[in-house]
């Protein structure tokens, strides 16, 4: 068996070594092989366990999604899109102002956290000086600020937006600003994460030809950080069109019966829409509310798998 | 440097020895270094947004309700005639629902998290990865329905042995959170276990060890300050929930009961539920809002802060 060995063919050596690397092998081997029995079959029940786990987190999203085929089913036709909701006639009661809202709402998010977050994340990568207190405390804040709870996001909003200094009353826009500080965070930290990624020697390169700071960054690091900051700002929005919470607070719960505008009148979007729909006590609307349910997971699961398509086709190592 | 440029565009060396340096002030540069600035700077406003919000009211509540009497009362009942504030039945419900979403959430997001690090191959990781962040992504008010639709009539065919009462339950609500932030758990504790080092494996392997206890015995205990920031932060987005809470423990019953069979209110329930009613501004109802959101704030706060120096510690080791 030593002769086939890749390591006894290849270097001449005398006999006796060779037997004792082959003897040497050999009890290695059939250390290795047979082990202890009762570790090898630990080892086998512990995959089991981390299987079962995994399998469990998948077979949740699975069921849900079944669900609410199955469920909302019945109410899975045009009407869910082009019937404003009522409560008087919910088998024809849609969802179309809440869309509407929700277009409203995620249209002004948009608008907002892009040049907000991404601005934010090229001072802390490309300008701040690390070191300096104040950059330091801005980094921890927002770090903090992605973990408050929505709900409280919503209590700003009740205070400062709807009411307080901007006043602007339960109306679309004051949505959209809530939303849009709930999800800055997540953007600023993905973006910043996707800046970090560009080799410094791009950027070296750019100023040692000449070209100031802000040219660097705009003409060659953003280009090459681009991927990776839409991936961020495309969950923002995700996440954004999925929140319901702090819309409690800033008003989007009302049967508005007419297609809102952004400053005045009230508003509901999807998630809102399906929670009120939800809260009563008719059948039909359980099963509206679940077909609200189908259209948005849809949705959002169209938009994740076009943030997780851009990065793994965009995804690269330097 | 020993020759400092003295005047923009003119070298000390003479005059036709061209600077490196900008040759004005470049006030676009700064325009925009201004601008950037304040977008990072408008984080820093947000959180003093969401302390004076919190604050001023609560301030005025503190004034009629006495800081001892709203922590320690086990009373909680705003909206009667004779209003008490003790919030720990509110708070009591919270820890439930943290109580069970931890049971559920730590197994299942870190045994994903160890399959996926140390035993999935890539492709498996490739394909598992994203359809956890489709869970992540979910909506929470399309879990929250799923739940009482689904999860709860079946934990309640699985367990007659309890007592099941009304069609809400905290139990059933404090689970379907764990699922909720398995994703969560299994990412940051991912995240920890994939950065410790390939070395510290190998020199295990070299000794003898098996895969199993590679993985539970090194990497595990290697990678443990990330595994409790990702359990510290599950918390935290637990007591954060709010609609899964809303439609599965139901809006209202603060009453002081630790038996997962009941819906009982939570923090974020009563904000959710009291601030969508009609109150009006100003009355004590209305305050009690933001204090119960102070409180909320207060305890998160702690939970991040946590988080982050844990996530900080083994980011200083391993990389």
């Amino acid at each position: 068996m030593a002769d086939d060995s890749g390591y006894s063919s290849r270097v001449a050596m005398p006999a006796r070594t060779r037997t004792a690397v082959g003897g040497a092998r050999e009890v290695t081997e059939a250390m290795l092989a047979s082990g202890d029995r009762r570790k090898r079959i630990r080892g086998v029940i512990f995959v089991s366990i981390l299987l079962l786990g995994l399998t469990t987190a998948l077979l949740s999203i699975a069921a849900m999604i079944t669900w609410a085929f199955v469920a909302g089913g019945p109410r899975l036709n045009l009407d869910l899109f082009t019937n404003v909701p009522s409560v008087v006639s919910p088998e024809t009661a849609g969802y179309r102002t809440a869309i509407f809202g929700t277009l409203y709402v995620i249209g002004g998010v948009i608008l907002l956290i892009v040049p907000l977050g991404v601005g934010a994340a090229i001072y802390l990568e490309e300008f701040a000086n690390p070191k300096n207190p104040f950059n330091r405390f801005v980094d921890l804040n927002i770090q903090n600020l992605a973990g408050v709870p929505s709900i409280v996001f919503g209590i700003l909003g009740l205070a400062f937006i709807v009411r307080g200094p901007l006043s602007l009353g339960f109306v679309a826009a004051a949505g959209s600003l809530t939303l849009a500080l709930l999800v800055l965070p997540t953007v600023i930290l993905a973006s910043r994460e996707a800046i970090r990624a560009v080799p410094s020697s791009i950027r070296d390169g750019s100023l040692a030809l000449g070209a100031t700071v802000w040219q660097a960054v705009s003409r060659q690091v953003l280009p090459a950080a681009f991927p990776g900051v839409l991936t961020g700002v495309i969950l923002a929005v995700a996440r954004a069109i999925g929140e319901a919470a702090p819309l409690l607070l800033v008003g989007a719960v009302t049967f508005v019966t007419f297609d809102p505008s952004f400053f005045e009148g009230g508003y509901s979007t999807l998630p809102t829409m399906i929670y009120s729909y939800a809260k009563r006590p008719q059948e039909e609307l359980q099963i509206l509310a679940a077909a609200g349910v189908v259209v948005m997971l849809v949705l959002l699961i169209l938009i994740n798998s076009v943030a997780i398509y851009l990065r793994n086709r965009f995804e690269r190592t330097w | 440097m020993s020759s400092r440029v003295i005047s923009p565009g003119v070298s000390s060396d003479g005059p036709n020895v061209r600077s490196l340096e900008a040759p004005g002030l470049r006030i676009g540069e700064r325009i925009i270094k201004g601008l950037l600035w304040l977008a990072a700077t408008l984080s820093v406003v947000v959180t003093s947004g969401i302390v004076i919000s919190l604050l001023v009211p609560s301030i005025g509540f503190f004034q009629q309700v006495s800081l001892a009497d709203f922590l320690t009362g086990t009373i909680w009942a705003p909206a009667f005639a004779d209003p008490s504030f003790g919030v720990l039945p509110i708070v009591v419900g919270t820890l439930t629902v943290v109580f069970f979403a931890i049971l559920i959430a730590v197994p299942v997001g870190l045994s994903s998290a160890i399959f996926l690090s140390e035993y999935a191959s890539k492709r498996t990781r490739r394909t598992i990865k994203p359809i956890l962040e489709v869970l992540e992504g979910l909506p929470t008010v399309a879990i929250g329905l799923f739940a009482f639709n689904v999860l709860t009539p079946v934990i309640r065919e699985l367990t007659p042995f309890l007592p099941w009462t009304g069609p809400f339950s905290i139990g059933v609500a404090g689970i379907t959170v764990g699922l909720l932030i398995v994703p969560l758990v299994a990412s940051v504790s991912d995240d920890a276990m994939r950065s410790v080092p390939m070395a510290l494996r190998e020199g295990a392997y070299a000794m003898g060890a098996t895969k199993f206890e590679v993985a539970l015995k090194v990497v595990v205990p290697a990678a443990i300050s990330g595994i409790i920031a990702a359990f510290v932060l599950g918390v935290s987005r637990a007591i954060g929930e709010t609609m899964v809470v809303l439609l599965v423990a139901g809006a209202g019953n603060p009453v002081l009961s630790f038996d997962p069979t009941k819906g009982i209110q939570t923090m974020t329930a009563y904000i959710g539920s009291t601030a969508t009613g009609d109150i009006s501004q100003g009355t004590i109802t209305y305050d009690s809002i933001f204090a119960v959101g102070a409180l909320l704030f207060l305890m998160t706060l702690a939970m991040n802060i946590l988080a982050i120096r844990m996530v900080k510690k083994y980011r200083e080791v391993y990389d």
